[in-house]
Protein backbone atom coordinates (compact mmCIF):
# COMPACT_ATOMS: atom_id res chain seq x y z
CA UNK A 1 0.00 0.00 0.00
CA UNK A 2 1.24 3.28 -1.18
CA UNK A 3 -0.17 6.48 1.13
CA UNK A 4 3.30 8.86 1.95
CA UNK A 5 3.91 11.45 0.29
CA UNK A 6 7.37 10.88 -1.17
CA UNK A 7 5.76 7.54 -2.66
CA UNK A 8 3.05 9.71 -4.43
CA UNK A 9 4.53 10.34 -7.69
CA UNK A 10 4.88 6.46 -8.44
CA UNK A 11 1.26 6.11 -9.16
CA UNK A 12 1.43 6.98 -12.86
CA UNK A 13 -1.18 7.78 -15.01
CA UNK A 14 -0.36 4.59 -17.04
CA UNK A 15 -1.02 2.47 -13.57
CA UNK A 16 -4.32 3.73 -13.15
CA UNK A 17 -5.22 2.99 -16.76
CA UNK A 18 -3.99 -0.37 -16.02
CA UNK A 19 -5.96 -0.84 -13.19
CA UNK A 20 -9.26 0.71 -15.33
CA UNK A 21 -8.47 -2.45 -17.71
CA UNK A 22 -8.35 -4.96 -15.24
CA UNK A 23 -10.72 -3.69 -12.71
CA UNK A 24 -13.56 -1.55 -15.32
CA UNK A 25 -15.99 -4.41 -15.65
CA UNK A 26 -16.31 -5.88 -12.26
CA UNK A 27 -16.31 -2.30 -10.98
CA UNK A 28 -19.42 -1.53 -13.40
CA UNK A 29 -20.70 -4.47 -12.45
CA UNK A 30 -21.08 -3.26 -8.89
CA UNK A 31 -21.98 -0.01 -9.80
CA UNK A 32 -25.08 -1.62 -11.97
CA UNK A 33 -25.95 -3.52 -8.74
CA UNK A 34 -25.76 -0.74 -6.44
CA UNK A 35 -27.05 2.02 -8.97
CA UNK A 36 -29.90 -0.04 -10.64
CA UNK A 37 -29.31 1.54 -14.13
CA UNK A 38 -26.69 0.43 -16.54
CA UNK A 39 -26.23 4.10 -18.07
CA UNK A 40 -25.98 5.52 -14.42
CA UNK A 41 -23.69 3.03 -13.66
CA UNK A 42 -21.56 3.54 -17.00
CA UNK A 43 -21.61 7.31 -16.33
CA UNK A 44 -20.81 6.85 -12.56
CA UNK A 45 -17.84 4.16 -13.62
CA UNK A 46 -16.29 7.54 -15.90
CA UNK A 47 -16.03 9.92 -13.61
CA UNK A 48 -14.67 7.35 -10.57
CA UNK A 49 -11.93 6.86 -13.66
CA UNK A 50 -11.80 10.17 -13.86
CA UNK A 51 -11.45 11.18 -10.42
CA UNK A 52 -8.66 7.95 -9.79
CA UNK A 53 -6.33 9.42 -12.87
CA UNK A 54 -6.99 13.08 -10.48
CA UNK A 55 -6.39 12.02 -7.07
CA UNK A 56 -4.22 8.77 -7.19
CA UNK A 57 -0.97 10.11 -9.00
CA UNK A 58 -1.27 13.27 -6.31
CA UNK A 59 -2.26 11.12 -2.92
CA UNK A 60 -1.18 7.81 -4.02
CA UNK A 61 -2.91 4.22 -4.34
CA UNK A 62 -5.59 3.23 -2.14
CA UNK A 63 -5.38 0.35 -0.37
CA UNK A 64 -8.17 -1.96 -2.12
CA UNK A 65 -8.30 0.40 -5.36
CA UNK A 66 -11.37 -1.93 -6.91
CA UNK A 67 -13.36 -0.50 -3.63
CA UNK A 68 -12.23 3.03 -3.73
CA UNK A 69 -13.78 3.07 -7.20
CA UNK A 70 -17.14 1.48 -6.65
CA UNK A 71 -17.58 3.83 -3.57
CA UNK A 72 -16.45 7.26 -5.76
CA UNK A 73 -18.86 6.03 -8.60
CA UNK A 74 -21.47 5.07 -6.42
CA UNK A 75 -21.13 8.86 -4.73
CA UNK A 76 -21.04 10.34 -8.48
CA UNK A 77 -23.33 8.51 -9.38
CA UNK A 78 -26.02 9.59 -7.17
CA UNK A 79 -24.87 13.02 -7.50
CA UNK A 80 -25.92 12.55 -11.20
CA UNK A 81 -29.18 11.22 -10.38
CA UNK A 82 -30.06 13.94 -7.66
CA UNK A 83 -29.17 16.48 -10.60
CA UNK A 84 -31.28 14.83 -13.38
CA UNK A 85 -34.22 13.78 -11.27
CA UNK A 86 -34.93 17.68 -10.39
CA UNK A 87 -34.08 19.26 -14.07
CA UNK A 88 -36.74 16.14 -14.82
CA UNK A 89 -39.36 17.66 -12.25
CA UNK A 90 -38.08 21.43 -13.12
CA UNK A 91 -38.77 20.92 -16.62
CA UNK A 92 -40.98 18.08 -17.61
CA UNK A 93 -43.11 17.82 -14.47
CA UNK A 94 -43.38 14.30 -14.40
CA UNK A 95 -43.02 12.36 -10.71
CA UNK A 96 -39.61 10.48 -10.68
CA UNK A 97 -39.78 6.92 -11.54
CA UNK A 98 -40.34 5.05 -8.23
CA UNK A 99 -37.09 3.47 -7.14
CA UNK A 100 -35.38 3.00 -3.34
CA UNK A 101 -33.22 5.85 -3.20
CA UNK A 102 -30.62 6.04 -2.58
CA UNK A 103 -29.22 3.14 -3.58
CA UNK A 104 -27.64 0.89 -0.72
CA UNK A 105 -23.74 1.76 0.15
CA UNK A 106 -21.55 -0.89 -1.02
CA UNK A 107 -20.65 -4.07 1.07
CA UNK A 108 -18.49 -6.65 1.33
CA UNK A 109 -20.76 -8.71 -1.17
CA UNK A 110 -19.08 -7.18 -3.81
CA UNK A 111 -15.47 -8.76 -2.70
CA UNK A 112 -16.81 -12.24 -2.27
CA UNK A 113 -19.06 -12.96 -5.21
CA UNK A 114 -18.00 -11.41 -8.22
CA UNK A 115 -20.81 -8.86 -9.59
CA UNK A 116 -20.16 -9.83 -12.95
CA UNK A 117 -22.43 -13.20 -12.77
CA UNK A 118 -25.36 -11.64 -11.83
CA UNK A 119 -24.97 -8.91 -14.40
CA UNK A 120 -24.56 -11.86 -16.79
CA UNK A 121 -28.05 -12.96 -15.77
CA UNK A 122 -29.58 -9.33 -15.70
CA UNK A 123 -28.58 -9.26 -19.57
CA UNK A 124 -29.46 -12.46 -20.48
CA UNK A 125 -33.41 -11.94 -19.38
CA UNK A 126 -35.65 -14.41 -21.06
CA UNK A 127 -37.79 -10.96 -21.90
CA UNK A 128 -35.33 -9.70 -24.21
CA UNK A 129 -35.03 -11.08 -28.37
CA UNK A 130 -32.06 -13.42 -27.98
CA UNK A 131 -29.85 -10.95 -30.42
CA UNK A 132 -30.27 -7.88 -27.76
CA UNK A 133 -29.10 -10.56 -24.86
CA UNK A 134 -25.96 -11.60 -27.04
CA UNK A 135 -25.26 -7.64 -27.91
CA UNK A 136 -25.58 -6.75 -23.98
CA UNK A 137 -23.71 -9.10 -22.84
CA UNK A 138 -20.89 -8.03 -25.27
CA UNK A 139 -20.90 -4.55 -24.39
CA UNK A 140 -21.87 -4.83 -20.47
CA UNK A 141 -20.41 -7.84 -19.13
CA UNK A 142 -17.34 -8.31 -21.87
CA UNK A 143 -17.10 -4.49 -22.52
CA UNK A 144 -16.67 -4.76 -26.00
CA UNK A 145 -17.19 -1.37 -28.16
CA UNK A 146 -20.68 -1.28 -30.09
CA UNK A 147 -18.35 -0.85 -32.98
CA UNK A 148 -16.30 -4.20 -32.01
CA UNK A 149 -19.50 -6.11 -31.94
CA UNK A 150 -20.71 -4.83 -34.95
CA UNK A 151 -17.63 -5.45 -36.78
CA UNK A 152 -18.04 -9.39 -35.21
CA UNK A 153 -21.41 -9.77 -36.32
CA UNK A 154 -20.88 -7.57 -39.46
CA UNK A 155 -23.66 -5.78 -38.47
CA UNK A 156 -23.54 -1.54 -38.42
CA UNK A 157 -22.60 -0.45 -35.10
CA UNK A 158 -26.03 1.67 -35.63
CA UNK A 159 -28.24 -0.87 -35.57
CA UNK A 160 -26.27 -2.62 -32.78
CA UNK A 161 -26.24 0.88 -30.59
CA UNK A 162 -30.14 0.87 -31.25
CA UNK A 163 -30.70 -3.14 -30.14
CA UNK A 164 -28.33 -2.54 -27.00
CA UNK A 165 -30.58 1.32 -26.16
CA UNK A 166 -33.90 -0.69 -26.21
CA UNK A 167 -32.54 -3.31 -24.43
CA UNK A 168 -31.75 -1.29 -21.60
CA UNK A 169 -35.15 0.43 -21.48
CA UNK A 170 -37.00 -2.86 -21.58
CA UNK A 171 -34.57 -3.74 -18.26
CA UNK A 172 -35.81 -0.31 -16.71
CA UNK A 173 -39.48 -1.39 -17.75
CA UNK A 174 -39.34 -4.28 -16.46
CA UNK A 175 -37.09 -3.54 -13.45
CA UNK A 176 -33.36 -4.38 -13.41
CA UNK A 177 -32.52 -7.93 -11.48
CA UNK A 178 -29.41 -7.77 -10.65
CA UNK A 179 -29.56 -11.55 -8.92
CA UNK A 180 -28.31 -15.02 -9.33
CA UNK A 181 -31.51 -16.71 -10.13
CA UNK A 182 -33.09 -18.72 -7.22
CA UNK A 183 -33.09 -22.64 -7.14
CA UNK A 184 -36.59 -22.85 -9.01
CA UNK A 185 -35.12 -20.35 -11.58
CA UNK A 186 -31.62 -21.23 -12.38
CA UNK A 187 -31.85 -24.56 -14.39
CA UNK A 188 -34.11 -22.29 -17.11
CA UNK A 189 -32.12 -19.57 -16.40
CA UNK A 190 -28.73 -21.21 -16.48
CA UNK A 191 -29.86 -23.11 -19.81
CA UNK A 192 -30.52 -19.50 -21.46
CA UNK A 193 -27.08 -18.29 -20.40
CA UNK A 194 -25.67 -20.61 -21.73
CA UNK A 195 -26.66 -20.76 -25.39
CA UNK A 196 -25.68 -17.12 -25.84
CA UNK A 197 -22.36 -18.33 -24.84
CA UNK A 198 -22.66 -20.73 -27.35
CA UNK A 199 -24.03 -18.44 -30.11
CA UNK A 200 -21.27 -16.18 -28.99
CA UNK A 201 -18.53 -18.55 -29.00
CA UNK A 202 -19.74 -20.68 -32.12
CA UNK A 203 -19.88 -16.74 -34.24
CA UNK A 204 -15.95 -16.74 -33.27
CA UNK A 205 -15.26 -20.02 -34.03
CA UNK A 206 -17.01 -20.40 -37.46
CA UNK A 207 -18.06 -17.45 -38.37
CA UNK A 208 -21.62 -17.33 -40.73
CA UNK A 209 -20.70 -14.44 -42.32
CA UNK A 210 -17.74 -12.68 -43.68
CA UNK A 211 -14.20 -12.18 -44.91
CA UNK A 212 -12.50 -14.51 -41.89
CA UNK A 213 -13.43 -17.94 -40.93
CA UNK A 214 -11.93 -17.34 -37.13
CA UNK A 215 -13.13 -14.28 -34.88
CA UNK A 216 -10.87 -14.93 -31.55
CA UNK A 217 -12.38 -12.18 -30.19
CA UNK A 218 -15.42 -13.86 -29.84
CA UNK A 219 -14.48 -16.85 -28.95
CA UNK A 220 -12.09 -15.82 -26.24
CA UNK A 221 -14.43 -13.71 -24.93
CA UNK A 222 -17.18 -17.10 -24.72
CA UNK A 223 -14.60 -18.80 -22.81
CA UNK A 224 -13.76 -16.16 -20.46
CA UNK A 225 -16.97 -15.76 -19.40
CA UNK A 226 -17.94 -19.35 -19.30
CA UNK A 227 -14.56 -20.09 -16.95
CA UNK A 228 -16.07 -17.36 -14.71
CA UNK A 229 -19.37 -18.78 -14.89
CA UNK A 230 -17.55 -22.59 -13.64
CA UNK A 231 -15.72 -20.73 -11.08
CA UNK A 232 -18.37 -18.97 -9.33
CA UNK A 233 -21.08 -21.45 -10.40
CA UNK A 234 -20.54 -24.36 -10.93
CA UNK A 235 -22.82 -26.85 -12.64
CA UNK A 236 -22.09 -30.13 -15.01
CA UNK A 237 -23.28 -28.50 -18.27
CA UNK A 238 -21.17 -25.60 -17.89
CA UNK A 239 -18.15 -27.77 -17.44
CA UNK A 240 -18.97 -29.33 -20.26
CA UNK A 241 -19.59 -26.21 -22.18
CA UNK A 242 -16.53 -25.08 -21.67
CA UNK A 243 -14.69 -28.36 -22.11
CA UNK A 244 -16.49 -28.21 -25.77
CA UNK A 245 -15.19 -24.39 -26.22
CA UNK A 246 -11.52 -25.30 -25.17
CA UNK A 247 -11.41 -28.51 -26.65
CA UNK A 248 -12.56 -27.21 -30.39
CA UNK A 249 -10.13 -24.02 -29.61
CA UNK A 250 -7.53 -26.11 -29.56
CA UNK A 251 -7.34 -26.75 -33.14
CA UNK A 252 -7.72 -22.81 -34.13
CA UNK A 253 -4.49 -22.01 -35.40
CA UNK A 254 -4.49 -25.64 -37.79
CA UNK A 255 -8.03 -24.54 -38.92
CA UNK A 256 -7.20 -21.86 -41.24
CA UNK A 257 -3.76 -21.19 -43.28
CA UNK A 258 -1.40 -17.99 -43.13
CA UNK A 259 -3.64 -16.71 -46.53
CA UNK A 260 -7.14 -17.45 -44.23
CA UNK A 261 -8.12 -20.57 -46.05
CA UNK A 262 -10.54 -22.98 -44.12
CA UNK A 263 -8.31 -26.14 -43.72
CA UNK A 264 -10.48 -29.63 -43.11
CA UNK A 265 -10.33 -31.45 -40.29
CA UNK A 266 -8.05 -34.15 -41.85
CA UNK A 267 -5.89 -32.11 -43.70
CA UNK A 268 -5.18 -30.34 -40.11
CA UNK A 269 -1.65 -30.24 -39.27
CA UNK A 270 -1.83 -32.05 -35.39
CA UNK A 271 0.89 -30.07 -34.45
CA UNK A 272 -0.45 -26.99 -34.45
CA UNK A 273 -3.11 -27.81 -31.91
CA UNK A 274 -2.90 -26.35 -28.58
CA UNK A 275 -2.24 -28.93 -26.19
CA UNK A 276 -2.54 -26.66 -23.17
CA UNK A 277 -6.26 -26.05 -24.04
CA UNK A 278 -6.97 -29.73 -25.09
CA UNK A 279 -5.71 -31.20 -21.82
CA UNK A 280 -7.81 -28.01 -19.81
CA UNK A 281 -10.94 -29.27 -21.94
CA UNK A 282 -10.06 -32.79 -21.12
CA UNK A 283 -9.45 -31.63 -16.97
CA UNK A 284 -13.24 -29.74 -17.49
CA UNK A 285 -14.91 -32.50 -19.43
CA UNK A 286 -13.66 -34.73 -16.32
CA UNK A 287 -14.64 -33.01 -14.26
CA UNK A 288 -18.85 -32.35 -15.80
CA UNK A 289 -18.84 -36.07 -15.84
CA UNK A 290 -17.52 -36.55 -12.05
CA UNK A 291 -20.64 -34.26 -11.43
CA UNK A 292 -23.06 -36.83 -13.01
CA UNK A 293 -23.57 -34.75 -16.64
CA UNK A 294 -24.10 -36.50 -20.01
CA UNK A 295 -26.35 -34.21 -21.28
CA UNK A 296 -25.93 -33.26 -25.08
CA UNK A 297 -23.33 -30.22 -24.51
CA UNK A 298 -21.35 -33.00 -22.52
CA UNK A 299 -21.63 -35.70 -25.74
CA UNK A 300 -20.25 -32.94 -27.83
CA UNK A 301 -17.25 -32.08 -25.46
CA UNK A 302 -16.55 -35.93 -25.76
CA UNK A 303 -16.62 -36.32 -29.28
CA UNK A 304 -14.41 -33.29 -29.62
CA UNK A 305 -11.69 -34.66 -27.07
CA UNK A 306 -12.29 -37.79 -28.75
CA UNK A 307 -10.99 -36.06 -32.29
CA UNK A 308 -8.56 -34.15 -30.01
CA UNK A 309 -6.75 -37.59 -28.84
CA UNK A 310 -5.94 -38.47 -31.90
CA UNK A 311 -3.34 -35.73 -32.34
CA UNK A 312 -1.33 -38.46 -29.87
CA UNK A 313 -2.69 -41.94 -31.51
CA UNK A 314 -2.90 -40.37 -34.92
CA UNK A 315 -5.89 -42.74 -35.47
CA UNK A 316 -9.19 -41.40 -35.13
CA UNK A 317 -11.46 -43.78 -33.16
CA UNK A 318 -14.53 -43.75 -35.59
CA UNK A 319 -16.88 -46.02 -33.71
CA UNK A 320 -16.57 -43.91 -30.25
CA UNK A 321 -17.43 -41.32 -32.00
CA UNK A 322 -20.51 -42.42 -33.95
CA UNK A 323 -21.46 -44.16 -30.72
CA UNK A 324 -21.35 -41.20 -28.95
CA UNK A 325 -23.26 -39.27 -32.50
CA UNK A 326 -26.11 -41.48 -31.75
CA UNK A 327 -25.97 -40.84 -28.45
CA UNK A 328 -26.45 -37.07 -28.96
CA UNK A 329 -29.26 -37.14 -31.50
CA UNK A 330 -31.00 -39.45 -29.34
CA UNK A 331 -31.20 -36.45 -26.45
CA UNK A 332 -30.78 -33.81 -28.81
CA UNK A 333 -32.66 -35.31 -32.54
CA UNK A 334 -32.67 -31.40 -34.49
CA UNK A 335 -31.70 -31.89 -37.94
CA UNK A 336 -28.11 -29.93 -37.13
CA UNK A 337 -27.28 -32.59 -34.72
CA UNK A 338 -28.56 -35.80 -37.09
CA UNK A 339 -26.41 -33.43 -40.14
CA UNK A 340 -23.03 -34.22 -37.89
CA UNK A 341 -24.17 -37.25 -37.60
CA UNK A 342 -24.47 -38.69 -40.92
CA UNK A 343 -20.83 -36.43 -41.66
CA UNK A 344 -19.22 -38.60 -38.87
CA UNK A 345 -20.70 -41.66 -40.58
CA UNK A 346 -19.72 -40.78 -43.87
CA UNK A 347 -16.00 -40.11 -43.11
CA UNK A 348 -15.87 -43.28 -40.00
CA UNK A 349 -18.15 -45.79 -42.09
CA UNK A 350 -18.64 -45.01 -45.46
CA UNK A 351 -21.44 -43.74 -47.82
CA UNK A 352 -24.04 -46.17 -47.52
CA UNK A 353 -25.76 -45.43 -44.06
CA UNK A 354 -24.23 -41.64 -44.45
CA UNK A 355 -26.56 -41.28 -48.07
CA UNK A 356 -29.67 -42.90 -46.02
CA UNK A 357 -29.30 -40.41 -43.33
CA UNK A 358 -28.87 -37.71 -45.45
CA UNK A 359 -32.06 -38.46 -47.53
CA UNK A 360 -34.07 -38.61 -44.65
CA UNK A 361 -33.05 -35.09 -43.87
CA UNK A 362 -32.81 -33.92 -47.42
CA UNK A 363 -36.94 -35.02 -47.42
CA UNK A 364 -37.19 -33.34 -44.41
CA UNK A 365 -36.36 -30.14 -46.32
CA UNK A 366 -35.30 -28.21 -43.20
CA UNK A 367 -31.63 -27.89 -43.75
CA UNK A 368 -32.82 -26.54 -47.34
CA UNK A 369 -30.68 -23.37 -46.95
CA UNK A 370 -27.64 -24.50 -44.43
CA UNK A 371 -24.54 -24.42 -46.47
CA UNK A 372 -22.71 -27.36 -44.42
CA UNK A 373 -26.05 -30.01 -45.57
CA UNK A 374 -25.40 -29.57 -48.89
CA UNK A 375 -21.67 -29.56 -49.02
CA UNK A 376 -22.28 -32.92 -47.04
CA UNK A 377 -24.43 -34.12 -49.65
CA UNK A 378 -21.62 -32.86 -52.48
CA UNK A 379 -19.24 -35.00 -50.17
CA UNK A 380 -21.42 -37.87 -50.36
CA UNK A 381 -22.36 -37.85 -54.15
CA UNK A 382 -18.31 -37.41 -54.96
CA UNK A 383 -17.46 -40.42 -52.86
CA UNK A 384 -20.26 -42.19 -54.95
CA UNK A 385 -18.75 -41.42 -58.17
CA UNK A 386 -22.35 -39.37 -58.89
CA UNK A 387 -20.34 -36.44 -60.11
CA UNK A 388 -23.05 -34.35 -61.71
CA UNK A 389 -25.00 -34.58 -58.59
CA UNK A 390 -22.22 -33.67 -56.37
CA UNK A 391 -21.36 -30.59 -58.84
CA UNK A 392 -25.12 -29.55 -58.37
CA UNK A 393 -25.24 -30.00 -54.47
CA UNK A 394 -21.79 -28.02 -54.23
CA UNK A 395 -23.32 -25.36 -56.09
CA UNK A 396 -25.97 -25.11 -54.05
CA UNK A 397 -24.09 -24.90 -50.67
CA UNK A 398 -22.00 -22.08 -53.02
CA UNK A 399 -24.90 -20.02 -53.31
CA UNK A 400 -26.01 -20.09 -49.80
CA UNK A 401 -23.00 -19.80 -47.96
CA UNK A 402 -21.95 -15.81 -47.22
CA UNK A 403 -18.53 -16.73 -45.74
CA UNK A 404 -15.85 -15.93 -48.04
CA UNK A 405 -13.31 -18.63 -46.57
CA UNK A 406 -16.23 -21.01 -47.10
CA UNK A 407 -17.25 -20.27 -50.49
CA UNK A 408 -13.85 -20.77 -51.73
CA UNK A 409 -12.89 -23.92 -50.21
CA UNK A 410 -16.46 -24.62 -52.04
CA UNK A 411 -14.65 -23.46 -55.38
CA UNK A 412 -11.76 -25.86 -54.91
CA UNK A 413 -13.94 -28.57 -54.55
CA UNK A 414 -16.07 -27.92 -57.43
CA UNK A 415 -12.67 -27.25 -59.44
CA UNK A 416 -11.65 -31.35 -58.01
CA UNK A 417 -15.01 -32.42 -59.53
CA UNK A 418 -14.26 -31.44 -63.07
CA UNK A 419 -10.30 -33.03 -62.75
CA UNK B 1 -13.73 7.95 -31.06
CA UNK B 2 -15.25 11.50 -32.05
CA UNK B 3 -19.20 11.88 -33.01
CA UNK B 4 -20.84 14.64 -34.33
CA UNK B 5 -23.98 14.90 -33.35
CA UNK B 6 -26.31 17.45 -35.54
CA UNK B 7 -29.06 19.37 -33.53
CA UNK B 8 -31.90 19.95 -36.10
CA UNK B 9 -35.18 21.69 -35.72
CA UNK B 10 -37.82 24.09 -37.42
CA UNK B 11 -36.83 26.99 -38.05
CA UNK B 12 -39.47 28.67 -38.93
CA UNK B 13 -41.42 27.52 -35.79
CA UNK B 14 -38.63 28.98 -33.62
CA UNK B 15 -38.86 31.83 -35.92
CA UNK B 16 -42.59 32.20 -34.40
CA UNK B 17 -41.46 32.42 -30.88
CA UNK B 18 -42.12 35.65 -28.66
CA UNK B 19 -39.29 37.05 -27.50
CA UNK B 20 -40.60 35.52 -23.99
CA UNK B 21 -40.91 32.30 -25.37
CA UNK B 22 -37.31 32.08 -26.71
CA UNK B 23 -35.70 33.64 -23.56
CA UNK B 24 -37.95 30.56 -21.67
CA UNK B 25 -36.69 28.28 -23.84
CA UNK B 26 -33.27 29.67 -24.02
CA UNK B 27 -33.16 28.95 -19.78
CA UNK B 28 -34.49 25.61 -19.92
CA UNK B 29 -31.54 24.58 -22.75
CA UNK B 30 -29.51 25.99 -20.05
CA UNK B 31 -29.94 23.27 -17.02
CA UNK B 32 -29.73 20.68 -20.12
CA UNK B 33 -26.10 22.49 -21.31
CA UNK B 34 -24.94 22.21 -17.49
CA UNK B 35 -25.56 18.31 -17.39
CA UNK B 36 -24.26 17.81 -20.45
CA UNK B 37 -20.92 19.85 -19.71
CA UNK B 38 -20.61 17.75 -17.06
CA UNK B 39 -19.56 14.75 -18.19
CA UNK B 40 -16.64 16.20 -19.53
CA UNK B 41 -16.84 14.47 -22.76
CA UNK B 42 -18.25 17.19 -25.04
CA UNK B 43 -15.18 18.48 -27.03
CA UNK B 44 -17.33 21.26 -28.48
CA UNK B 45 -21.49 22.34 -28.54
CA UNK B 46 -21.94 25.68 -30.58
CA UNK B 47 -25.20 27.29 -31.67
CA UNK B 48 -25.48 28.22 -35.70
CA UNK B 49 -26.42 31.93 -37.31
CA UNK B 50 -29.53 31.14 -39.44
CA UNK B 51 -27.10 33.31 -42.62
CA UNK B 52 -25.77 30.49 -45.13
CA UNK B 53 -23.51 30.33 -47.66
CA UNK B 54 -22.46 27.46 -49.92
CA UNK B 55 -19.68 26.99 -52.37
CA UNK B 56 -19.92 24.41 -55.01
CA UNK B 57 -17.47 23.42 -57.33
CA UNK B 58 -18.37 24.63 -60.92
CA UNK B 59 -16.13 24.10 -64.05
CA UNK B 60 -13.47 23.62 -61.73
CA UNK B 61 -13.86 26.62 -59.51
CA UNK B 62 -15.40 27.35 -56.03
CA UNK B 63 -18.49 28.87 -56.76
CA UNK B 64 -19.75 30.92 -53.59
CA UNK B 65 -24.04 31.45 -53.65
CA UNK B 66 -26.52 32.62 -50.57
CA UNK B 67 -28.57 30.11 -49.31
CA UNK B 68 -28.70 26.26 -47.82
CA UNK B 69 -26.62 23.23 -50.11
CA UNK B 70 -30.37 22.12 -49.26
CA UNK B 71 -33.70 23.52 -49.10
CA UNK B 72 -35.35 22.13 -46.32
CA UNK B 73 -37.93 22.68 -43.35
CA UNK B 74 -35.37 20.86 -40.50
CA UNK B 75 -32.04 22.53 -40.55
CA UNK B 76 -29.25 21.72 -38.25
CA UNK B 77 -29.55 24.34 -35.58
CA UNK B 78 -26.40 23.54 -33.70
CA UNK B 79 -23.13 21.09 -33.55
CA UNK B 80 -21.69 19.31 -31.09
CA UNK B 81 -18.48 17.36 -31.14
CA UNK B 82 -18.17 14.06 -28.45
CA UNK B 83 -15.78 12.18 -27.56
CA UNK B 84 -16.82 8.90 -26.10
CA UNK B 85 -16.10 5.09 -26.11
CA UNK B 86 -18.62 3.83 -28.44
CA UNK B 87 -21.38 4.83 -30.16
CA UNK B 88 -23.80 4.04 -26.81
CA UNK B 89 -21.81 5.82 -24.78
CA UNK B 90 -22.43 8.61 -27.27
CA UNK B 91 -25.82 8.58 -27.57
CA UNK B 92 -26.13 8.41 -23.68
CA UNK B 93 -24.05 11.51 -23.57
CA UNK B 94 -26.51 13.02 -26.72
CA UNK B 95 -29.58 12.08 -24.80
CA UNK B 96 -28.36 15.18 -22.34
CA UNK B 97 -28.57 17.53 -24.82
CA UNK B 98 -31.91 19.79 -24.84
CA UNK B 99 -32.69 18.56 -28.35
CA UNK B 100 -33.21 15.13 -26.78
CA UNK B 101 -35.60 15.89 -23.81
CA UNK B 102 -37.44 19.51 -25.24
CA UNK B 103 -38.74 20.91 -28.06
CA UNK B 104 -40.85 18.36 -29.51
CA UNK B 105 -43.33 21.08 -31.01
CA UNK B 106 -39.74 22.57 -32.58
CA UNK B 107 -39.58 19.27 -34.12
CA UNK B 108 -36.02 19.14 -32.44
CA UNK B 109 -33.69 16.21 -32.71
CA UNK B 110 -30.49 14.34 -33.05
CA UNK B 111 -28.37 13.13 -35.27
CA UNK B 112 -25.38 11.20 -34.34
CA UNK B 113 -23.04 10.29 -36.84
CA UNK B 114 -19.15 9.18 -36.09
CA UNK B 115 -16.41 11.00 -37.43
CA UNK B 116 -14.22 8.89 -39.73
CA UNK B 117 -10.68 8.87 -38.41
CA UNK B 118 -7.51 9.91 -40.34
CA UNK B 119 -9.69 10.87 -43.37
CA UNK B 120 -8.07 14.50 -43.45
CA UNK B 121 -4.51 13.97 -42.24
Amino acid sequence: MKGSGELTTETTRGEVEQIYLAESRRVFASLVRLLGDFDLAEEALQEAFGAALEQWPRDGLPARPRAWLVSVGRFRGIDAQRRRRRLERAIAEEPPPARPWPPPAPDEIDEVEDPRLALLFACCRPELPRDAQVALTLREVCGLTTEEIGRAYLTKPSTIAQRIVRAKQKIRELGLKFEIPDRDELPARRELVLEVLYLVFNEGYAASRGSTYIRTDLSDEAIRLTRLLCELLPHPDCESLLALFLLQDARRAARTSSSGELILFSEQDRDLWDQTRLREGKMWLERALTGGAFGSITARAAIALVYGESAETGVIDWPQIIALHEYHVALDPQPVSRLARAIAILEGEGPKRAASLLDELAVEGSLEHFPPFHAARGELFRRLGRISEARSAYERAFALSQSEPERRLLERKLGELIS
Amino acid sequence: MKYLCLLYGNQEKVGRLSKEEFSALVERCKKYDEELRGTGAVRMVESLEWDVTTIRPQNGKPTVMDGPFVETRDVVGSVMIIEARDLNEAIRIASLHPAANMGEDLEWGIEVRPIAEGCHQ
